[in-house]
């Protein structure tokens, strides 16, 4: 009994029907997390205990309804992963680093408390990259996530261990977050469904925060209508994060039908320049081959300048270690989580828990955000990066005038070897390069598999879309699977 | 202009962060390669250009405000502590201040 070949709508409708139980499912999901853990490092904690009360609690109530199916919850008996830096009460939350350890945090988020409702099953916190900063997951102080595929390569990052989990088979449906493609870049190098909604789209209380004006809570699936599915309950205004929008929350799912795959009408933008240089072969002939079925499903394909887009990196890297040299000022030894031992007086039992308890990559983040918002340096380094987001943004408005979603790769290259750019911190950098317009502009972007490479690895292409327009890359996505079903499976999977 | 090791040093200090000498002898090289590439945008022309600062979508800055100033519900003293690495008499202990 797994659930790795059903969508969720068809396994919540076999356990609410009485074909099988929550129990049973969330049994399943717990032994292949702890089998596979082995091999593929994903979870951080698997709470086997709290999983099964909750699975046992929703099979009684499922029962007490006496068989009324309109009222069972979305998501009832469904089980699911959440990234170790969402707020779980009751579960650790680490960040992948030493610094929080085994911080259990008194509340949960709201993305968290949405899910519940709908009646998910948390079964665990993923392995990521140390406070979500990484494309690889060697960054984590618990060791690296291994990819399903090839346990010799990275599964991206940074939330490697939620798009690990949803590759292998273990949970239909992981929690993530991307601040500049992390959800889309490890769901491209694992072959699953990774969505980034629109800034403002979900509520980041409860995420820890990195880059408050990037971060964005990002949602993985085997297949975009699951991802729809889950969007649809996550979303939406929370009082708790003033930056969620009063923007109401659609159907999502509506008309992702198994006939939709028409798409006369519909405009996709091809960005030539972004298809150049550093981009591997293979990861161009099979997006190009994408571009190509939707042309045969009757889309228009139309070409779009994004000029400022070849300085996306270097923005990115300014505001998103500004932002987290701020936010990660609070890892202080004082209020919870690791205090170096024996230090006599407060700024060095600052110093020292900060020295002992981040690793390389955040520590290099946070100084050269110090270096770029101090004093003197300002102006020529966050404030320029402000001002060159804005004409990025610009180009975007721009280019959505003449189409409806952007395609281009979701990483220049499918999975590399685990300590292949450990060293470069720069080569690592140059990983995101299709992935973080979308956080600097704010917009959506979904990742979606394509096929695999010559050594059997998953390649991903991405779709851009205005504010809001989840709906639009929902259907775009939605078609493509419809046209050419991924339906392959990692050699580290449950049903393996 | 390049950094060097006693950039990263104060650097450092001004992150209240520790630094020893061999990740001074890494992050030095790094960090000085991460900020001459990120000098590109020295070539963008950006007079008149507002900064992008606030919600990002019209929608999300007008929600982007304070909220009324009314007491809600908090987490309260005990969980507010629990995680806390000291607490003594309601309060989080820390080393001698001067």
């Amino acid at each position: 009994m797994t659930p790795v070949n059903d969508d969720i709508e068809a396994l919540k409708n076999r356990i609410s029907s009485g074909e099988t139980t929550a129990r049973a499912v969330v049994e399943s999901s717990v032994d292949a997390a702890e089998k596979l853990n082995e091999p593929l490092n994903a979870f951080l904690q698997i709470d086997r205990n709290g999983a099964m009360t909750r699975a046992e609690e929703i099979d009684k109530s499922l029962w007490s309804q006496n068989g009324d199916g309109t009222s069972v919850p979305a998501l009832a008996g469904i089980p699911v992963a959440i990234k170790d830096n969402i707020c779980v009460r009751g579960m650790q939350t680490s960040c992948g680093s030493r610094i929080l350890g085994d911080y259990h945090p008194p509340y949960n988020a709201t993305v968290i408390d949405r899910l519940l409702a709908a009646g998910a099953v948390l079964v665990g916190k993923t392995n990521c990259d140390e406070f979500a900063m990484g494309s690889s997951n060697e960054n984590s102080a618990f060791g690296p996530v291994k990819n399903p595929w090839d346990t010799s390569r990275v599964p991206g990052g940074s939330s490697g261990g939620s798009a690990a989990a949803v590759a292998a088979g273990i949970v239909p449906i992981a929690l993530g977050s991307d601040t500049g493609g992390s959800v889309r870049q490890p769901a491209a190098l694992c072959g699953v469904v990774g969505l980034k909604p629109t800034y403002g789209r979900n509520s980041r209380y409860g995420l820890v925060a990195f880059a408050s004006s990037l971060d964005q809570v990002g949602i993985f699936g085997r297949n975009t209508k699951d991802v729809a599915r889950v969007l649809g309950i996550v979303s939406g205004r929370d009082t708790h994060d003033a930056t969620t929008a009063a923007v109401p929350v659609p159907n999502y799912t509506a008309g992702l039908t198994n006939d939709a795959n028409d798409l006369k009408g519909a405009r996709i933008g091809f960005p030539r320049s972004l298809f150049g240089d550093g981009l591997d072969t293979e990861v161009r002939a099979s997006v190009e081959a994408v571009v190509d079925v939707y042309r045969d499903l009757g889309a228009e394909v139309v070409d779009v300048e994004l000029p400022n887009a070849k300085y996306s990196i270097a923005v990115y890297y300014i505001i998103a270690t500004a932002e987290a040299s701020s936010n990660l000022a609070r890892f202080d030894g004082a209020r919870y989580g690791y205090r170096a031992k024996d230090a006599p007086e407060l700024r060095q039992m600052y110093r020292k828990t900060r020295e002992e308890g981040f690793g390389a990559e955040v520590k290099r983040r946070i100084m050269l955000g110090t270096y770029v918002l101090s004093a003197g340096y300002y102006e020529a380094y966050y404030g320029k990066a402000q001002q060159v987001r804005s004409l990025l943004k610009e180009d975007f408005s721009k280019a959505f005038e003449s189409c409806d979603a952007i395609i281009t790769p979701t990483s220049p290259t499918p999975a590399f070897l685990i300590g292949e750019k450990s060293d470069d911190p720069l080569a690592m950098y140059l990983n995101d390069i299709y992935t973080v317009t979308a956080n600097l502009a704010g917009i959506p972007g979904i990742s979606v598999p394509c096929g695999l490479s010559s050594n059997r690895l998953p390649i991903g292409f991405q779709l851009l879309g205005a504010y809001w327009s989840e709906p639009t890359l929902f259907k775009l996505a939605h078609a493509y699977e419809m046209a050419r079903p991924f339906t392959e499976r990692p050699p580290i999977c449950v049903d393996n | 202009m390049p950094i060097t090791e006693t950039d990263v040093e104060k650097i450092a200090h001004l992150a209240h962060m520790e630094i020893t000498p061999e990740e001074l002898k890494i992050f030095a090289p790094q960090m000085a390669d991460i900020v001459a590439y990120v000098e590109q945008l020295n070539e963008v022309a950006i007079a008149n250009v507002e900064p992008s600062l606030g919600g990002l979508t019209p929608e999300g800055k007008a929600t982007d405000s304070a909220r009324d100033d009314v007491a809600t519900p908090s987490l309260g003293q005990e969980l507010a502590l629990a995680e806390a690495p000291e607490a003594a008499a309601g309060h989080f202990r820390v080393p001698k201040v001067l």
